[in-house]
């Protein structure tokens, strides 16, 4: 039993409290502390990667309780690859926050930023559905407050609606867990797997109204229609390294549905294998196409930045609905693709709205940006991702989808929506570009605006070309991380091993300790 | 008979939750949120059954199936410091609200205005940027 499969836990939750005691020592050494612990945290996620490369799962026993009585750690490939992207996501954004003084907006941003990441790592890591539970509240309670960070009227407004559909939220995963326990006597996921698979069955109805309760919450979660509501103001109000950060928050949700969902109801379940999918899989496509009017009727960048991670979240819940593992290794594939080049759209939406002035991020027309040529190469450059054309990641990602939808009886549906939402973000990105960079004004029109634009923050702008550097590697390494991801895919979708793996991990023997 | 009780009161436990977080106002959606959190406490604990006077342990003396089951105790203590710590936090928060937005309604309308209202979204500023000049 390896300690590595703990660390990425522990190591933001120790950090957040060494930085409560570095609270008055001034924002210096905060910023090295969670600077290099976010690097520490890079690092383990490489040897976490390592460790589970070759298909074993690290079966980490809390207090030394043998699954189900304990609480149990699980990494295999599919956690590593999860805490990996966080860790990397996580790291850009806080170079910017730091580098573009946000963190110094409010006293706590270097703590709340560990806690959420130490939620989630935990959720990504965990075996216990309870365990799941208080992972999302950790991870929630800390981005009420990174969100609020800084203040401002509609930060507040926003925030309100945010907080209050995830307290909702939550009690509905308290009723869903409670209605499973006292169904199935345990909350180890491993062992509810193996318990439905025995279900007698006058309970099953009961089972799949809990499941599907679930899958309620976890679409709070990921934004699932119609629950996305929630999620543009959240994300376009709040400011820009949160806004980053939580682009992994939406994946959180679907790594749920695909961990929980995918063990409890898995292959073994009898009647209730995989009845879950079709739900996943039409209001995937119901969500892509309200994502993609919205980011057709968005008013500013960050709003429409929102609406493509809500597009981006709609691909992958098509991508799990489809079922199978060339369909969930592409998934996995865009998801790698989706959280890191959103993340530094929304970095960049701050850069363009920096450089504006006091015509902020607003689709109409303003003075000339200063190093518009940078940055406007960039946007371009980032456009092309995030909207899926040729030759970058988005591209591969949703051809990969798509030819795992070929036959499926759904083709049709899979390829109207998403093609046609493809195009719908093209025309909206095109006009977005065209309206920041080309429409320009000759010079600031009126002395009341003002406040005129920073010129670029260098420092601040590594982090976001560091995370759209992402697409070119994922498109050039295309056949060892879709290697990766098949063999991850195929590891999700063999539940017995992860039963057995789980169920079966001895204790540490004590007399000889570790 | 203690069964029908347990449910009649969880049910309408969430049923007045329910309506209440409907509600248009802050406060009231607290209380509703504060209610669904009793319902849910409740409903966890009578998902270990039903027992009366028995032990959490199982000692020696006593016969394998008398005992109360211990987890979902431990599942209501967790869940109600959650529910206990985000209620705080969003009383605080809807105190927050009331004071930025000069009302108490969930999106911070005035008590004249009945659509939902954008009438702040033009005159945006943006907090980063008022601190950045």
């Amino acid at each position: 039993m390896s300690h590595l499969t703990a660390w990425p836990v522990f190591l933001p939750l120790i950090t957040g409290f060494l930085l409560i005691l570095f609270r008055g020592k001034g924002i210096y050494y905060q910023r090295i502390v969670s600077l290099s612990a976010v690097a520490g945290l890079v690092a383990l996620a490489v040897a976490l990667i390592a460790v589970s490369l070759p298909g074993q799962y690290q079966v980490y026993l809390l207090g030394n309780w043998t699954a189900p009585f304990g609480i149990v750690l699980v990494a295999d490939r599919a956690s590593a690859l999860m805490v990996s992207i966080t860790a990397v996501l996580a790291l850009a954004a806080l170079w910017y926050a730091i580098a573009s003084d946000t963190d110094k907006k409010g006293p706590h941003f270097h703590i709340l930023y560990q806690l959420q990441l130490f939620g989630l790592n935990g959720a990504f890591l965990t075996g216990d559905l309870f365990n799941l539970f208080v992972f999302f509240e950790v991870l929630l309670l800390a981005s009420y407050g990174l969100l609020l960070h800084g203040g401002g009227r509609l930060r507040t407004r926003a925030g309100l609606h945010y907080v209050v559909i995830n307290l909702i939220g939550s009690t509905l995963f308290l009723f869903a867990v409670g209605t499973l326990y006292g169904l199935l006597g345990t909350l180890n996921i491993a062992d509810m797997a193996a318990k439905t698979a025995a279900a007698p069955g006058d309970s099953l109805g009961l089972i799949a109204a809990a499941g599907l309760l679930l899958l309620v919450v976890f679409g709070v979660k990921a934004a699932m229609f119609p629950l996305y509501l929630w999620l543009p103001g959240a994300y376009a109000n709040t400011s820009a390294p949160v806004a980053a950060l939580f682009a992994i928050m939406t994946k959180v949700g679907i790594y749920a549905i695909i961990r929980v969902h995918g063990t409890i109801f898995g292959p073994g379940a009898g009647e209730l294998a995989y009845y879950y999918m079709p739900w996943v899989l039409g209001l995937g496509l119901v969500t892509l196409i309200f994502a993609a009017l919205g980011v057709m009727a968005a008013r500013n960048l960050r709003e429409q930045v929102a609406y493509l991670v809500l597009a981006s979240v709609a691909t992958l819940l098509i991508g799990v609905g489809l079922n199978g593992s060339s369909a969930l290794s592409a998934t996995l594939y865009y998801l790698i693709h989706s959280t890191l080049i959103a993340g530094a759209m929304f970095l960049l939406a701050d850069v363009i709205l920096r450089g504006r002035g006091a015509f902020e991020d607003r689709f109409e027309s303003a003075p000339r940006l200063p190093d518009a040529a940078v940055t406007g190469a960039v946007f371009m450059f980032g456009a092309v991702a995030i909207t899926g054309m040729p030759p970058l990641s988005g591209f591969f990602g949703k051809v990969l989808i798509l030819n795992a939808a070929l036959h499926h009886e759904w083709v049709a549906w899979v390829f109207a929506v998403l093609l046609g939402a493809g195009l719908l973000t093209i025309i909206a990105m095109a006009r977005t570009g065209s309206t920041i960079f080309y429409r320009t004004l000759p010079e600031n029109p009126s002395p009341v605006a003002g406040r005129a634009g920073e010129s670029l923050n260098r420092s601040a702008f590594m982090a976001v070309i560091g995370l759209f550097l992402v697409s070119p590697v994922l498109v050039i390494c295309a056949q060892p991380v879709t290697a990766f991801t098949v063999s991850t895919a195929n590891q999700l979708l063999d539940g017995t091993a992860y039963i057995e793996a789980v169920l079966s991990a001895p204790a540490v023997d004590r007399s000889i300790g570790e | 008979m203690m069964e029908y009780l347990v449910s009649l009161s969880i049910g309408v436990l969430t049923a007045t939750g329910v309506f209440l977080t409907l509600r248009a106002r802050t406060f009231p959606v607290v209380l509703g949120l504060t209610l669904l959190a009793y319902a849910v406490n409740l409903f966890l604990f009578s998902m270990g059954r039903l027992t009366i006077g028995l032990p959490a342990i199982i000692d020696k003396t006593a016969k394998a199936a008398q005992y109360s089951d211990p987890l979902p105790q431990a599942l209501v203590l967790t869940a109600i410091v959650i529910a206990f710590g985000m209620t705080a936090f969003l009383i605080v928060l809807a105190l927050k609200a009331r004071g930025e937005l000069d009302s108490d309604h969930v999106d911070g309308l005035a008590d004249n205005q009945q659509a939902p209202g954008q009438r702040d979204i033009g005159k945006n500023i943006d907090p980063d940027r008022g601190a950045a000049e």
